[in-house]
This record gives structure tokens, C-alpha cells and sequence, in this order.
């Protein structure tokens, strides 16, 4: 599972880079870039879940986006099954969305408020041209919602008729609809309330041993993370600063940012004595990240050191790396 | 529920800072009468942090905007009683109550872009309270406050900062101006903070709730803070209150709710979070079966009957009353003896 596995990964990023151009004046020329993403390479195995956390900013949305086909990458390559996806078009890109699905983070704005439950699980039917009779479609559409946990009475209301928990029921049976292998979560339960927040993640857990899903999992609650994952990719400012397993995430974490961002969490223990690590400032902007360690400005254990050099990603363990000149 | 017992379970003798006693806010809509506050009691003691935890809809944030007498139009408060500092809120008129917002009590909303003007100038929009409460000031002693009230929320540069549109700032520090905003004109008796950190990076919240913290400490004020996250109330409040469909179904100083909690509904929400400890990595989380019932259609008996794992016929006569089981712990369920594992 290590990140720079040559052998054939099932779903792999490497080097993969966005910047977008800062365009300005009459002439929009160029003017500079913000570095979105820079030069991240993750491995994910067929069946498996990798965490992705990070503050706003940071890039987790548009790499899933450049999975996704939504955004071109500036450089580097997505690989899934064995083959790059960066540049395919027409009938490879059709069935290569086919494979890849997104669930949204917000249930209320990612469903068509016009549109009926069922007209909406099956709108990638009709797209995808791959279901034509009515009965076929409907015996599908009673699978998919049985799959969810929704009763078959969903499909001739409305989303506003629903509650939040079932509408991201109805996104996620959307996001199956056409038999996925990979699917991006896209913060899926950050808008949900506490009590329906654990029967989503108990429904995506239960998808994907029954369905063998490939998952991406990005979200900012570091124990969510931890829960769902096996591997957690901590980024910042566009980074991976960290790899690790999930398992060994608490325990043998390196990175002073993913310290941060754990002591950071609010944790549902009182009294609890843990070393809090109030990080001063905000993340810097991505125009001009800082020199050297992009984390240098707000890290508790700056060196001089760290305004030289990039950190290099070490290779700790054969499944932990981090990007530190400091830890490891 | 005791009230006296409540005063007598804290450690101070003094009365409580804020006491609400059978306060119920309906909204009356066209399709009936909503129930979204249904007979709160609770008290707020000097210099102490309150949290008030549910899901949405469960009528926290109503039960706090009762407190401001700032309900919309189809809302009513029907009965009951604030006072803060043994002055009956609802009985003051309208003119009094305006001079107590924003200056003896004031509160702190959930997302800061939309509640700043986004075409003013930060420091105009905080000047704009002094210029409500304190019509005495001259401009350049209006400015120095402004400058002041900057520095102590912790803005970096506020000489220059006050020159700024909500838009030039982070999350982080528009949070910090909409706190200044609430401080700005003489010491709050009472902040009410309606979900400060929600929309907030983690990194972020922990600097706002230590910026919380720390004025609860030096200013002596007392804060009651909206939330749903129960990370943030283990974190630093000092009692809490759990809602559901409109009622306090218990509420405990923070360490005796975590450790014990008695309503299901409680022990639920605790189970559910996946730093629970209890369940394994990928496993699944406990959760609580159904969803928030109607407040519409609200049958008789305990609220929480269609989801509770303990429920029995005798759940379903009249609501249960909220008893102290503790010392100021109290509960709404007469099954708590039954369901002690």
C-alpha cells in the first residue's frame, strides 16, 4: 500500500499538480498562479478507503474534482485499473464516469428541487442510455432504494418532502445508480445532524463490504476519518504532509500540522488533559506559499532550516510517510 | 422541576445571572401551532459557560432568541418568565429591551458573512453600536473603542483592520469582529452564542473558543453557547442542557453528563460519535433508529418515544417530568432505573 508502489495500483495519483492562472487587466494576462494542488501522488487498493483531511484551502476538493473529470490537472496522472484517465474523451470518458461517482456534502442544494426522487435516481439511466424499458428501470430503482435503506414511497415525492438524512440516502443510491467501483465522499456528513450522521456512515460502511467500493473519504473531522479509513493523507497548502495508516493515525502521527489539527478537534471527553496546540493565524494564501516548508509560518517547532529547503516525503515505514525536516 | 435545588447544587450561593422558568414559544403557523419552546426551565449562573446542545429544529436557538425577545412575527412567547438579575425580561417594554441588546446582552450568530453588511467597513459597522447606545461619545473616542474592542478579540493591526470590508477577512476573523460587535458597547452580562464555530475550520475553532474562554475569565461575563457539536461543549462549557423536540430532556455539568448520562436520548448522542471508543476501526457506529419527530404532530407522553430502545406503555401517559436524579442532574425519563446497565 506504500505511495510510490510500482506495481500496477488499483487506483493511483501521481504528481498531480493544479494551478490555476491568476488572469488580470485589460488583456488578461497572466499575472501568477495559485498552487491548488502541487505535486501529490496517493495509492488507494480496490476495497479500501483513503482518508483525505485538511482545512479549507487546502486542496482536497480540487483533487477530488480532477478525479473526477471536472477539472483538468495542470500535470500529472490519475490512474485507475491500470490506465491514466487525464486525457480520455468520448465513449472512454462516458464509461469511465460510469465507474467513478461522487457523493455531495450538502443534500440540500445537490438534489433538483423540480425533479421527483425517482426521476432523479434515474436521470443516469437515461444519460448513460443503459437501462431503456420502464420495468427494468423500476426494478432497479426498488433495488437501489432498498440498498439505501429508503422505502419504495420516496420515489414519487419531492426533496423538500424529505429529511436531510434521506435526502443524502438519495444522493448516495444517485451516486450507485450506475454500479460504481470508486466513490469520491465529498465531506457526506458535515451537513447532517449527530444522531443521522451515524446512520449515513454505517450505510456507507456497509456499501462498500457488500459492493467492494473503492472509496476516497474527504472530510475535516480527523475521528471521522479515522473511523472510516484505512489510510489517512493529511493535507496542507496543497501538500501531502503526511501518510499514514489509519490504525497507527492517533498513536504514531509525525507531522506538527497533523498534531495541530488533532489538538485542534473537540473531543467529546471532558477533562481530558491533551496537549492543546493553538495554531496562531490563518493558512497562508496559496498564491504565495511560503519558502521552503509550506507550514513553516505557523509551526510550533520552526527551524531555520525550514525556510531553506522543501522537506523531501519520508519514507518512515513502509506505509507512513511525512514531509518534515524536524520529525522522522 | 427545583429550581432551588438547581441554585443550591452550584458551588456559589449567589442567585443565578439568567433564570427562565416554564417558558414556552409557539409559532403559530397555518397548518397548527407549532410547540418549538415547550416549557424551558433553566438558570445560567455569573461567569459560567452554559451549553445548550440538540439537533436542528429542536428549539435551542428559539428558547435563545426568547431571551432577546427576537422571534419572527409568527412566533409568540406565550408564558413564562426570563429574568436576568431579577428583571423580568418579557415585562419590560420594547424601548427598555432595545438598550439592553447589544449592551447587557448580546449575541454572537452562526455565520459571519451573512450577518455583517458586506458594504461597510468593519470598523463603521462596530461604530454603529456605539452610536446606538452611547449617543454621548465624540467620533475620535468612538474610534479609540473600536481600535480597542480589535485588539482584545485579538486582530492583528486593527488601525488598519477597521478600513476593511467583511470580505478582506478570513472566517476566522470576521468571527472575531462579530464578537467585538457584541462587546463593544461596556461588558455583556450575558453573550448568547448561537453555533460561533460551525462554520469554522477546526484550527480555527479552537481559536475562537479559546477567545470565548478567556473572556469569560477576564470580563466576568456569562455565555450561553448554541451548538450540536458535543466535542465543543466537553471542551469548555461548564453545565449543559440537552433539547429535544422542544423540551430539556437533561442537563448536568458537563463532566457528570459524559461520564453518566441517563436519558436515552443522551446516551445515544454520546454512543453514536465515532471517538467513542467502544467500536472498532470500519465498524458500525451506534445510531439512533428513526428521526426527530413533527413538532406538528406531536403524540402525548415522552417525545423521544418512537426512537427510544426502552420505551413501554407507560412512556406514552403525560410527559415526564424533569427530575433531579443528582445533585443538579436532572432528567425527563421515568425509566432511568430500568435502563442503568
Amino acid at each position: 500500500m506504500s505511495a510510490l508502489n510500482l506495481n500496477s495500483p488499483y487506483f493511483a495519483i501521481r504528481k498531480l499538480t493544479k494551478h490555476f492562472p491568476i488572469r488580470k487587466g485589460f488583456l488578461k494576462r497572466k499575472e501568477g498562479y495559485v498552487n491548488a494542488v502541487d505535486n501529490i501522488s496517493l495509492e488507494i487498493e480496490k476495497g479500501k478507503t483513503m482518508g483525505l483531511v485538511g482545512e479549507s484551502g487546502c486542496g482536497k476538493t480540487t483533487t477530488a474534482k480532477m478525479i473526477l473529470h471536472l477539472e483538468k490537472p495542470s500535470s500529472g496522472e490519475i490512474i485507475i485499473e491500470g490506465n491514466d484517465t487525464v486525457d480520455i474523451k468520448g465513449e472512454q470518458l462516458r464509461k469511465f464516469r460510469r465507474n467513478v461517482q461522487l457523493i455531495f456534502q450538502d443534500p440540500f442544494s445537490s438534489l433538483n428541487p423540480h425533479r421527483t426522487i425517482k426521476q432523479i435516481i434515474a436521470e443516469p439511466f437515461i444519460i448513460h442510455e443503459i437501462l431503456k424499458k420502464r420495468s427494468d428501470i423500476n426494478d432497479r430503482l426498488t433495488q437501489l432504494l432498498e440498498l439505501v435503506n429508503l422505502s419504495p414511497d420516496c420515489l414519487k415525492k419531492y426533496p423538500h418532502e424529505l429529511s436531510g438524512g434521506q435526502r443524502q440516502r438519495v444522493g448516495i443510491a444517485r451516486a450507485l445508480a450506475l454500479n460504481p467501483k470508486i466513490l469520491i465522499c465529498d465531506e457526506p456528513v458535515s451537513a447532517l445532524d449527530v444522531s443521522i450522521r451515524s446512520q449515513i456512515i454505517n450505510l456507507l460502511l456497509d456499501l462498500q463490504k457488500r459492493l467492494n467500493l473503492t472509496y476516497l473519504f474527504i472530510s475535516h473531522d480527523l475521528s471521522l476519518v479515522e473511523h472510516m479509513s484505512d489510510q489517512v493523507a493529511v493535507m496542507y497548502l496543497g501538500k501531502i504532509v503526511e501518510l499514514l495508516s489509519a490504525e497507527n493515525f492517533f498513536d504514531e502521527r509525525l507531522h506538527p500540522y497533523t498534531d495541530a489539527l488533532l489538538s485542534a478537534v473537540p473531543m467529546a471527553k471532558p477533562g481530558l488533559k491533551k496537549n492543546r496546540i493553538i495554531l496562531s493565524g490563518d493558512v497562508p494564501s496559496p498564491i504565495n506559499p511560503p519558502s521552503g516548508c509550506r507550514f513553516r509560518t505557523r509551526c510550533p517547532i520552526v527551524e531555520p532550516i525550514c525556510a531553506e529547503n522543501e522537506p523531501p516525503f519520508k519514507k518512515i515505514t513502509t506505509n507512513h510517510f511525512v514531509a518534515c525536516h524536524l520529525r522522522g | 422541576m427545583s429550581i432551588n435545588s438547581m441554585q443550591e447544587g452550584s458551588e456559589t450561593n449567589t442567585p443565578p445571572l439568567l433564570q427562565i422558568k416554564n417558558l414556552n414559544t409557539h409559532f403559530f403557523t397555518n397548518a397548527g401551532v407549532v410547540r418549538a419552546v415547550d416549557g424551558i426551565n433553566l438558570n445560567v449562573q455569573k461567569q459560567e459557560i452554559f451549553a445548550l446542545v440538540g439537533e436542528s429544529g429542536c428549539g435551542k436557538s428559539i428558547t435563545a432568541r426568547s431571551i432577546l425577545r427576537l422571534i419572527p412575527k409568527s412566533g409568540k412567547i406565550v408564558s413564562g418568565s426570563i429574568s436576568l438579575d431579577g428583571v423580568n425580561l418579557l415585562e419590560l417594554e420594547e424601548k427598555q429591551m432595545r438598550k439592553l441588546r447589544g449592551s447587557v446582552i448580546s449575541m454572537v450568530f452562526q455565520e459571519p458573512m451573512s450577518s455583517l453588511n458586506p458594504v461597510y467597513r468593519i470598523g463603521n459597522q462596530i461604530e454603529e453600536i456605539l452610536l446606538a447606545h452611547h449617543k454621548e461619545m465624540t467620533k475620535s473616542a468612538r474610534k479609540d473603542s473600536v481600535i480597542e474592542i480589535l485588539e482584545l478579540v485579538g486582530i492583528p493591526s486593527p488601525e488598519q483592520r477597521i478600513h476593511n470590508y467583511p470580505f478582506e477577512l478570513s472566517g476566522g476573523m470576521r468571527q472575531r469582529v462579530m464578537i467585538a460587535m457584541a462587546l463593544v458597547s461596556g461588558n455583556p452580562k450575558l453573550l448568547i452564542a448561537d453555533e460561533p464555530t460551525t462554520a469554522l475550520d477546526v484550527t480555527i475553532q479552537a481559536q475562537i473558543l479559546e477567545l470565548i474562554q478567556d473572556l469569560v475569565k477576564n470580563l466576568g461575563m456569562s455565555v450561553i453557547l448554541i451548538t450540536h457539536d458535543l466535542g465543543v461543549v466537553a471542551e469548555i462549557a461548564d453545565r449543559v442542557a440537552v433539547m429535544y423536540a422542544g423540551s430539556i430532556v437533561e442537563s448536568a455539568l458537563v463532566s457528570e453528563l459524559f461520564n453518566k448520562p441517563l436519558h436515552p436520548y443522551t446516551r445515544g448522542l454520546i454512543r453514536s460519535l465515532p471517538y467513542g471508543g467502544k467500536t472498532g476501526r470500519k465498524q458500525p457506529l451506534y445510531s439512533i433508529p428513526g428521526n426527530v419527530p413533527n413538532l406538528l404532530d406531536l403524540k402525548p407522553g415522552c417525545k423521544f418515544y418512537d426512537r427510544c430502545q426502552y420505551a413501554n406503555e407507560i412512556c406514552l401517559g403525560n410527559e415526564p417530568p424533569l427530575q433531579e436524579v443528582e445533585t443538579d442532574h436532572l432528567v425527563r425519563c421515568i425509566r432511568i432505573n430500568d435502563i442503568k446497565d
